[in-house]
């Protein structure tokens, strides 16, 4: 693929912005005085403002480009990570969670664990989250270098390291009340970077109604444009209509979903998991100045997050659109060939003969793929073959055979040779779904306005990687290092600890990208272990919070056994088309499910349920070990309700939920 | 704490916008740069709209400061 080349104005507007947030980082640093400053800010931040955190701290570069790719691949059915998943959970946690977080006091969501139930519990989420936040960010990281390197010819380390450096300045002047403010501005930047982008794509595609009448004919075949296997079919609304394929069953949607894992595993269990216990998001709310701001944080924060899909899906969904227009000359970008599989294809190409390109086609495919896919060790044939159009592949045999593509000694050859990895790249019916915003970056932007969708897509990036390492910088220092390793000293001391942890987190993570570089498939199964670890966790909150007779033996071992629950359920199911080891199976298929997702949302269910059954029998077998005056302000029913009186009506948290939640219906059934 | 993010994002996005408009301005009378916004000088459009978005955000910086915190 070409890189585009950025001109001045565009390296100024990224400039503009880098010297904004580390400035924000210097102005903050006469506020840094002690650990809690630095670490949770004080408590001082109005509701606005850490309501846009809290969006923008989850809006990081994987949650763009990812939702950008399943709005490819799923069409309009990914907004239910949005108006299912995401706004009643955003709606819960500020209604009846955020007042035990905030009113406890607690410094972090370990450490409510602790108060709530025991050390035991603080100790094994703190370390869970800990670990998770640095794998997950140099994920995000590694992530985001390879789409620039691919897409803009960048270099990998120095936008690695460039990136990480700028994050790392402001974080360790300002602390989290840098990261949130700034989080503020990426925000807007994220908002007004990429809106300009979605408009000219919708525009170009010829509307709202000529995009979905294009990706109607892509749902009814999708085969046609290499989409799925040929004989697939959805009907005409697989891509446009949210909730019909969905209520049809599993085989007539292209996520593979029936309803319960919906609406259960996503809508509850996966959704409520996330947007209620995890300290990255939770860390914003607690933040806020006061009680009702807390609450507020979420509350705000939804509004954006429900109209989000416009920004993040759309383009997906356009991509689509524009693939199946042929008069429109674009196609979701293929996958990057590796520099191994360039060679194979440069020497096969070059060896066959232009007279007859069909004969040589079936070896180029089998030696490219193997180069690409590693080969299998049994067989000795590629893992998997790689998609090509016959015709499109032939017609590049016939250019290039008996060219000198396989060499590049000199500047010409060079060139041939890039040449030819276009065009034989362009042959490939494979898609790399998670380069769509960047391709549609490049379509439509000129000079100017590429330099401000990039900056947001830097932006989106540093957003979350902030989000990531202030998170742990508070669990490392207050829940691990104060907790366990040097209790009782000064309160500069802790301050010291975590600016030094936060240099500490960043490095981590830049690791964790150079790791995920060089083992993707080590990283698959960390961010599968990530996924025992979260499915079960709603569970021990929802019970630690509204039971009191909830126990900490009970916690702890339920917890374990639901993560135990989900390694099981997940070593005995698979995905169809997957072949039984990473993705699942490994002990035995006892359960094959239509699609990836569907296996995942099936999984967090089951888990849930284990982990809130067996935490339901234990704590009813085990003496409890707080009494009901210990457990005041982290139990629910043993709290005193908060007088929301003082407030006029319609600011009430309750009552901008039920507004929030009715939007959402409403969203749902536009798009039914 | 002693900072009103509303300054800064005012400031970024009035500087910003106000490079892309004046670029914009600068290059109406070149459509080959804007063919792929589809004829469109979305850096003029696009430059006025941050514009009056930053302005706007100084705007409720200057009446949040006469107010008082």
């Amino acid at each position: 693929m070409q890189s585009v080349q950025l001109g001045f104005l565009d390296y100024a507007i990224l400039l503009i912005y880098v010297i904004f947030v580390i400035s924000i980082g210097f102005v903050l640093r006469r506020y840094m005085k002690s650990s809690s400053d630095f670490l949770t800010s004080g408590r001082s931040i109005p509701a606005w403002v850490t309501g846009l955190a809290f969006i923008s701290a989850n809006l990081g570069a994987l949650e763009l480009v990812g939702m950008a790719a399943s709005g490819a691949k799923y069409g309009i059915a990914t907004c239910h990570f949005y108006w299912v998943g995401a706004i009643p959970a955003m709606v819960f946690l500020a209604v009846f969670m955020m007042p035990f977080y905030y009113g406890s006091k607690a410094r972090s969501v370990p450490e409510y664990l602790k108060m709530r139930f025991n050390e035991p519990v603080r100790a094994l989420n703190s370390v869970a989250f800990a670990v998770m936040t640095v794998f997950a960010s140099g994920i995000s990281m590694n992530a985001l270098a390879k789409l620039l390197n691919q897409l803009l010819g960048w270099n990998y380390h120095v936008a690695l390291w460039i990136c990480s450096a700028v994050v790392l300045v402001y974080v360790l002047k300002g602390g989290l009340t840098s990261a949130i403010y700034t989080e503020v501005l990426q925000f807007f930047m994220i908002v007004l970077g990429f809106a300009p982008v979605v408009y000219l794509g919708l525009q170009d595609v010829g509307g709202w109604t000529a995009m979905t009448h294009a990706l109607s004919g892509v749902s009814v075949d999708p085969a046609a444009l290499h989409f799925k296997d040929p004989g697939t079919s959805y009907g005409p609304d697989g891509w446009t209509s949210a909730w019909k394929p969905l209520l049809a069953g599993s085989a007539h949607n292209p996520m593979g979903v029936d309803c319960f894992a919906m609406v259960f595993g996503l809508g509850f269990v996966l959704s409520f998991g996330y947007w209620c216990t995890n300290f990255l998001v939770v860390q914003r709310a607690m933040a806020a100045r006061n009680m009702g701001a807390a609450r507020r944080t979420p509350l705000i924060a939804a509004v954006p997050k429900m109209l989000f899909p416009a920004l993040v899906i759309l383009p997906g969904m356009i991509a689509v659109a524009l693939t199946s227009i042929p008069a429109k000359g674009y196609r979701i970008p293929p996958p990057a060939l590796e520099q191994q599989a360039i060679v194979a294809a440069a020497a096969a190409v070059s060896q066959a003969a232009s007279s007859n390109p069909q004969a040589a086609i079936p070896e180029i495919i089998e030696k490219v793929s193997g180069a690409q896919k590693g080969l299998d060790p049994k067989t000795g044939k590629p893992k998997k073959l790689l998609g090509f159009d016959q015709a499109r592949l032939a017609e590049v045999v016939k250019t290039y055979a008996g060219k000198p593509i396989d060499q590049d000694q000199t500047p010409e050859q060079r060139a041939l040779r890039s040449e030819f990895v276009a065009a034989f790249s362009n042959a490939m019916t494979d898609y790399d779904y998670d380069g769509v915003i960047l391709s549609l970056v490049k379509k439509y932007c000129p000079t100017g306005l590429l330099g401000l969708a990039l900056t947001a897509l830097l932006a989106s990036f540093m957003s979350g990687m902030a989000g990531n390492v202030t998170a742990f910088n508070t669990v490392w220092t207050y829940d691990l290092y104060q907790a366990y390793i040097a209790r009782n000293k000064s309160d500069q001391h802790y301050f010291w600890m975590g600016q030094a942890v936060t240099v500490a987190g960043i490095l981590f993570s830049i690791a964790c990208a150079y790791f995920a570089k060089q083992y993707n498939n080590a990283m698959d199964i960390i961010q599968l272990v990530f996924g025992f670890v979260n499915a079960p966790l709603f569970a021990t909150f929802l019970l630690g919070m509204f039971w009191a007779r909830c126990t900490g033996p009970g916690a702890f071992f339920g917890l374990f056994g639901g993560i135990s629950a989900s390694a099981l359920f997940h070593s005995l199911t698979i995905a169809a088309g997957n072949s039984p080891g990473v993705k699942g199976g490994y002990v035995s298929v006892l359960q094959t499910f239509p699609s990836e997702m569907a296996q995942n949302f099936w999984l967090a269910s089951f888990a849930f349920i284990v982990c809130f059954t067996l935490t339901l029998v234990i704590s009813l077998l085990t003496r409890r070990t707080k009494t009901d005056e210990e457990l005041k302000g982290l139990v629910y029913s043993l709290t005193p309700k908060l007088k929301d009186e003082e407030t006029a009506w319609y600011l009430r948290p309750a009552t901008l939920g039920l507004v929030l939640l009715a939007c959402c219906v409403v969203l749902n059934l536009i798009f039914r | 704490m002693g900072l009103d993010i509303r300054l800064p994002i005012g400031l970024m996005f009035t500087l910003i916008g106000a490079m892309l408009a004046v670029y914009g301005f600068a290059t109406q009378s070149e459509p080959a740069l804007y063919e792929r916004s589809l004829g469109i000088n979305v850096n003029l459009r696009w430059g006025l709209v941050l514009l009056v978005f930053g302005v706007t955000m100084l705007g409720l910086f200057w009446r949040g400061r006469k107010s008082g915190p």
